[in-house]
């Protein structure tokens, strides 16, 4: 098996007295999907957090391509190419979508902003991603639709040439034809080679999209692997129960062999 | 499928994959994004009006019915008049660059209640500065110009500094300001009843006076104006060409040369009417140097705004400021900058009042506390929202031109002062409701969010 593009080793994280994630292992490949599951407190946004740098992990060791990394901003992880998609999106209703996307990045000229350069420039990105139901890239993000909201959001974070996408939640509050065009463009992310982490409760959205899951309970790290080695219910049993009624050889916990 | 770059594709329909979208969007979007022709950019600019997102619809509307009302009330029928006119102009000067001033503060989704003083106090160190000793140190104006806007800009990154590192509510720390300074500004004027003056036959001094009331002759303001209209056409046009060219979605041709003519039509309008002979006795015809210095300072803010990485941060501040955070955006910086041009800005209002004034600034011919709520009121009338991240410099001018001709046409009536507060007082709450409602209605476009 090739080395995954991002490796979580052993990563612990804790606040205070609460121990948060305990000895976490995780694998994003380029080119697939991790569907990371868990139920509400079980360590989803903490282990997202530390990835795109909002956290540092106590212990433990993040690889990137195999080389140890230390991201400790959200600037280090946008340096690797990490970029992550909040569940509340942060778009500013009164930009138009070209001005969300460059926000912070903007194009000058003249030391003027180069409207017609980023407007091309995220007319291309939009269009790669085949997100084409806005019916104009100057109309205001107050405007649109929750899916499309969410297609500018993704569209914004990886138009940076970015490696690994995280999306929280991404299908939350979308209308089923809405929440399909979200699948679609995360199949699209994949298929352009990124590797993308979904952190998501809806199991329909996950099993869906996902190429490999992971489930988190109560901080552990208590299945990984390929979809096919999951079914729904033994995966919503490990997401209440870590799995403990059950025996855990049938899925693999990945252990600290590849680091 | 439509392709996004493909502005032909994006207007029609059936190619509309999301359903949900289709009716919700048609009517938030600008009009001229869509529509290939005048008509159909007429169509969706009718529907948007419709769906209470008008743009300066209303404060135009305002303006010609503030205009139409007080010439039918007032005797004689003698409001609309090329004299009058003028004077109107040259008294919202004031109140258009504090409502300008305002814009700053609203557009961060903060308010600056302390322009009123700011401005005065700028528009005194002005006038200071310029008197021989001892009461002043003789500056040539440009430098006690510079220097009163220098002590504007302080007393704006104070308080920005206030509002933005320590997260202070900029309404209390302005109101504070506003109180503070008032009261600085009394002792320097030496007393309740203390006024400075500029004299108009000093050669120094009288270019202050005449920023308001110094006027350019009737020949060079025709040539002014045909610079200056050539130019914004040029502009313009050079603009809407480089973007048909490059394939981008540009506003239909015959609506390009309609904003020219539509340009050039009200400069041609201003320039006669400034140059009509407004004197029952001698001579006094011309454009007011006023209108020159106020169109340099829209159009520097107006760039400011809407062409640089500052104007668009203070935007994104204002719409959503986490937003802003998680983009890079330095915060802090962003809003103490916004306070500093508020109070500059102010500062300008303040030395233009005084030279309307006649040369003399006291607070009795200006009332600080009038002042601020003119400077908001004539931003919420000319469309700014007071939510933030939504607005424009021009809508001051506008609204400013309202404030201004309400205020002269109580006085042409002979009303007392405080009915010329109902009558503004009521004007800014119809505004802010206008604000409200709009506000609503915009929410309302996009259902589906949470």
């Amino acid at each position: 098996m090739t080395e995954a593009l991002l490796q979580l080793r052993g990563i612990d994280k804790h606040f205070g007295p609460v121990q948060a994630l305990h000895g976490v292992n995780l694998d994003l490949p380029a080119g697939q999907v991790t569907g990371l599951c868990g139920d509400n407190g079980a360590g989803k946004s903490v282990l997202t957090r530390c990835i795109a740098g909002v956290h540092e992990p106590d212990h433990g060791r993040i690889l990137f391509e195999g080389q140890p990394v230390h991201i400790r901003s959200a600037r280090d992880a946008a340096a690797l190419g990490i970029e992550t998609v909040y569940q509340d999106l942060a778009l500013a209703d009164n930009l138009d979508i070209v001005q969300n996307m460059f926000l912070g990045r903007e194009r000058l000229r003249h030391r003027l902003l180069d409207e017609d350069s980023m407007e091309r420039a995220a007319a291309e990105t939009l269009s790669s991603l085949r997100v084409t139901t806005v019916r104009s890239i100057r109309q205001p993000v107050a405007s649109l639709s929750g899916g499309q909201r969410q297609s500018v959001a993704v569209a914004k974070a990886v138009m940076w040439n970015s490696r690994v996408c995280l999306l929280d939640e991404p299908t939350a509050a979308l209308g089923v034809v809405q929440t399909q065009m979200v699948l679609d463009l995360i199949r699209r992310l994949r298929d352009h080679g990124l590797a993308v982490m979904v952190i998501s409760h809806n199991l329909n959205d996950v099993f869906e999209v996902a190429d490999r899951i992971a489930v988190l309970h109560l901080g552990s790290m208590v299945a990984e692997g390929p979809v096919a080695d999951f079914d729904r219910q033994r995966t919503v049993e490990y997401m209440t129960t870590g799995g403990k009624e059950r025996t855990r050889t049938r899925v693999p916990i990945v252990s600290g062999e590849a680091g | 499928m439509a392709s996004i770059n493909d502005p032909l594709a994006t207007a029609i329909p059936e190619l509309e994959a999301d359903p949900t979208s289709a009716a919700d969007t048609t009517l938030d979007i600008p009009p001229e994004l869509l529509a290939q022709s005048l008509g159909e950019y007429v169509r969706g600019w009718l529907a948007r009006v419709r769906h209470g997102d008008s743009g300066v619809l209303p404060v135009l509307l305002a303006i010609v019915a503030v205009a139409i009302t007080f010439e039918l009330v007032t005797p004689n029928n003698s409001f609309l008049q090329p004299s009058n006119l003028v004077y109107i102009f040259q008294e919202s000067t004031a109140y258009m660059v504090l409502a300008m001033a305002e814009i700053f503060a609203l557009l961060l989704g903060e308010i600056d209640l302390s322009i009123g003083s700011v401005s005065l106090l700028g528009g005194v160190i002005a006038f200071k500065l310029v008197q021989p000793p001892p009461a002043g140190a003789n500056l040539p104006w440009w430098l006690a110009i510079g220097a009163a806007l220098l002590c504007c800009a302080v007393i704006g990154a104070l308080q920005g500094t206030l509002v933005a590192r320590l997260r202070m509510p900029s309404f209390i720390v302005t109101l504070g300001g506003f109180l503070l300074l008032f009261g600085i500004l009394v002792l320097v004027l030496g007393g309740a009843d203390g006024s400075v003056s500029v004299s108009q036959s000093d050669p120094n001094q009288s270019v202050i006076f005449n920023l308001d009331q110094g006027l350019v002759d009737p020949t060079i303001s025709w040539i002014g104006l045909a610079v200056v209209v050539l130019t914004a056409s040029a502009l313009i046009w050079r603009r809407d060409s480089l973007r048909r060219r490059s394939g981008l979605v540009a506003q239909p041709t015959s609506l390009t040369a309609i904003k020219i003519v539509l340009l050039a039509g009200a400069g041609v309008i201003v320039v006669a009417l400034c140059n009509v002979n407004r004197s029952n006795t001698g001579t006094i015809a011309g454009v007011p140097w006023i209108i020159p210095i106020v169109l340099v300072v829209l159009v520097a803010s107006t760039i400011l705004l809407q062409r640089t990485r500052f104007g668009r941060y203070v935007y994104a501040v204002g719409g959503n400021p986490e937003a802003a955070r998680r983009a890079g955006i330095n915060l802090p910086r962003v809003r103490t900058w916004g306070f500093v041009l508020s109070a500059v800005t102010a500062g300008i209002a303040g030395i233009l009042l005084g030279s309307f004034f006649f040369g003399q600034l006291s607070t009795n011919t200006a009332d600080p506390g009038q002042l601020v709520l003119y400077a908001v009121a004539g931003a919420v009338i000319g469309g700014t929202s007071l939510f933030g991240g939504r607005g424009r410099i021009v809508h001051g001018v506008f609204g400013g031109l309202v404030v201004g001709g309400i205020a002269y046409g109580m006085a042409l009536l002979g009303l007392a002062a405080q009915y010329e507060y109902i009558v503004t007082g009521c004007v800014l709450v119809v505004a802010v409701l206008v604000d409200v409602l709009s506000r609503r209605g915009g929410a309302k476009g996009s259902g589906d969010r949470d």
